[in-house]
């Protein structure tokens, strides 16, 4: 292991290797990036090119500006994923507890109930949804996007937090109920730190998704004021005649935000704050 | 008065009972030790009492009072736990007054008890620091700081040592000690370690599969041990066991006789041959075998014994233990005249 990693051999090999994947990982990116800035002409002509002064151009992104109210869109797209997130890391962390700490009759059925939802895909029961948004009145708001979401992403987020929540120590736990805290502070200012790194991969693993998604936000709210990003970029994507630039510029300007998320989770997989609390 | 009364305690996981019809009194300013081997129900014990598990059935009674159905921090305890269990996010003081701070208690009073238990603890120079900046010696110390600052009628303690090192070991036994002789609380300590229970314990409890062996004073248990398990249990290196035809004297069925006990005699009861020696400076180890008994003698003082040579073992009769089938100790033996 020691010589391992000394061998300048093996380090160049590591390196290149990893290097090799994010330029493959990153080409795409990279390309709608760049192509986002130049004419349409300039596009096919040389996909790969970079714009120069002949081929730049901010057509895409006058278009998207002028077309459609984008901002609302990207604001729509924002409020439905951070609520989402926020709901489906609250649900799930207090469901995930109460599995992993509470000894109750059925606590291992209502694991594996919980646990089913990963295997079925929500999509499955669009109709039904459907059906109950509209029963409810909550068609074309954000609301149905927000709890159809956190439905979705309850099971997984249960399944992976339980099993975090089941190594915070317990002498830790029995020490704040020795102390006087009562379970909600012992859940929320001991254990949760102590799972945040579980929290922070949840949260990615969902955020995508969401952000992503054009299924339900087609569905159930089509309507102008609650399109998201998604389904707002859709109107440059037409049956005959596509308008590259903003397509590619609205997807430039999605990436961004995303972008910003994933480091603020990234931040605190990293984290260690564990350290120091047990042993 | 008793600090602790517990009255036919049994707790059951499921169908796994791990605590059977527990008895147990212990007297203010006590300290008392449940020893036992490993997933006897020390900890579980420890627990009922702390009231972070309930007891199936039975009573716990602290200071008199019956505390069943109150929760761990009513109870007037503070526990010690063997993985530290500092809280992260709060420096040496605050994990100190956490508990202080949701009784309401004044913040002068907060204040004068913190600084009083750092100055016992030498804590003074760490008390802005957090427990992943401090080691493991300092970090127990703190956790010992953080049930003193409560001033509790009963501190339980669950194998506070068992992550130290073995001179850190030593140190914080010795500090413990100490701790009780000036605080004169009623303390009690779970260890798996007997010197740990010998040297701090007013009384011993005797734990086997969820069962009290016995109860006594360290030497009582010594001397007078009840049955073969708390025989073999105290003493280090553990009580040599015969079967009781192998001298022709006695009855019973079993009879053990401590290693310190034998000793080298031309016309000994028992020839065995050497396998191992130990050379301790002070004492010398002998370990040898008798056909397929394995024996250990300890003898005083520096000997030159090969291994493969063969010795002959004596010892007083009146130094042997005798049990009968099911390891009851018979202590009217015809050999001991009395016990
Ligand atoms: N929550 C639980 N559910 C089921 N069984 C349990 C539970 N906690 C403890 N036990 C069982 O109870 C028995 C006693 O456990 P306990 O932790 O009290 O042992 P211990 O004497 O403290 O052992 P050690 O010296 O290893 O700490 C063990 O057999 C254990 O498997
Ligand atoms: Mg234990």
């Amino acid at each position: 292991m020691h010589r391992a990693r000394k061998n300048p051999f093996n380090t160049m090999g590591m390196h290149g290797a990893l290097i090799l994947y994010t330029l493959i990982a990153l080409f795409p990116v990279f390309v709608i990036l760049v192509n986002s800035f130049k004419a349409r002409k300039a596009i096919f002509r040389e996909p790969l090119a970079l714009p120069d002064s002949e081929s730049f151009s901010l057509i895409g992104y006058q278009t998207v500006m002028r077309q459609g109210d984008f901002f609302l869109y990207f604001q729509n797209s924002m409020i439905v994923t951070v609520a989402s997130l926020f709901f489906i890391l609250l649900f799930g962390a207090m469901a995930a507890y109460a599995l992993a700490e509470y000894r109750f009759k059925g606590n291992l059925l209502l694991g594996l109930y919980l646990a089913l939802g990963i295997m079925i895909p929500i999509r499955i029961g669009t109709v039904a949804i459907l059906e109950m948004m509209v029963a409810t009145g909550l068609v074309n708001t954000l609301w149905a996007l927000i709890l159809v979401y956190t439905a979705q992403g309850l099971p997984l987020a249960v399944f992976i937090l339980s099993e975090f929540m089941r190594q915070v120590s317990d002498d830790l736990k029995n020490a704040g109920r020795v102390d006087g805290l009562s379970e909600y502070t012992i859940f929320f200012r001991l254990v949760l730190p102590l799972v945040r790194p579980a929290m922070a991969t949840v949260a990615v693993f969902n955020m995508i998704p969401i952000w992503n998604d054009l299924w339900f936000p087609l569905i159930l709210a089509p309507s102008e004021e609650t399109k998201t990003l998604t389904l707002g970029s859709q109107v440059f994507i037409g049956q005959f005649v596509t308008d590259w630039n903003a397509v590619l510029s609205a997807l430039s300007m999605a990436i961004l935000p995303v972008l910003i998320l994933y480091v603020i989770f990234s931040r605190q997989l990293i984290r260690g704050i564990t350290s120091g609390a047990v042993k | 008065m008793t600090a602790l009364k517990l009255t036919n305690v049994n707790k059951s996981f499921g169908e796994v009972q791990v605590l059977k019809n527990i008895n147990l009194e212990v007297e203010e300013g006590e300290f008392v030790v449940f020893v036992g081997p490993s997933g006897c129900g020390k900890s579980t014990l420890l627990r009922v009492i702390a009231g972070l598990e309930d007891a199936t059935s039975g009573e716990v009674a602290i200071g008199e009072q019956v505390v069943n159905l109150m929760p761990p921090s009513k109870r007037g305890i503070a526990m010690v736990f063997q993985s530290y269990a500092l809280y992260p996010h709060l420096n040496v003081r605050g994990n100190m007054t956490l508990a202080l701070k949701q009784e309401k208690q004044p913040k002068s009073l907060i204040e004068e008890r913190v600084v009083k238990a750092s100055r016992m603890l030498n804590l003074e120079p760490y008390i802005d620091r957090y427990p992943s900046e401090l080691s493991g010696g300092q970090r127990q110390r703190v956790a010992i700081g953080r049930a003193i600052v409560r001033e509790p009628k009963l501190f339980l303690f669950d194998e506070p040592l068992s992550n130290l090192d073995a001179a850190l070991r030593m140190n914080t036994r010795i500090e413990i000690a100490n701790l009780h002789r000036q605080l004169g609380a009623s303390m009690i300590y779970v260890t798996h370690d007997q010197t740990e229970a010998m040297t701090l314990a007013d009384r011993i409890v005797v734990l086997r599969d969820g069962r009290v062996e016995q109860i006594g004073s360290p030497m009582e248990l010594y001397n007078d041990p009840s049955n073969q398990f708390v025989a073999g249990f105290l003493g280090s290196p553990s009580m040599n066991f015969f079967p009781s035809d192998f001298v022709h004297e006695g009855g019973g069925h079993t009879f053990g006789v401590r290693p310190e006990d034998l000793n080298l005699a031309e016309d000994g009861a028992l020839v065995a041959k050497v396998s191992h020696v130990e050379q301790l400076g002070a004492d010398t180890n002998v370990i040898a075998q008798i056909d397929d008994l394995q024996i250990t003698a300890r003898l005083f003082g520096q000997h030159s014994i090969e291994e493969g040579q063969e010795l002959r073992f004596g010892f007083k009769p009146e130094k042997a233990y005798h049990f009968d089938r099911d390891g009851l100790r018979l202590r009217q033996s015809n050999i001991q005249g009395s016990s």
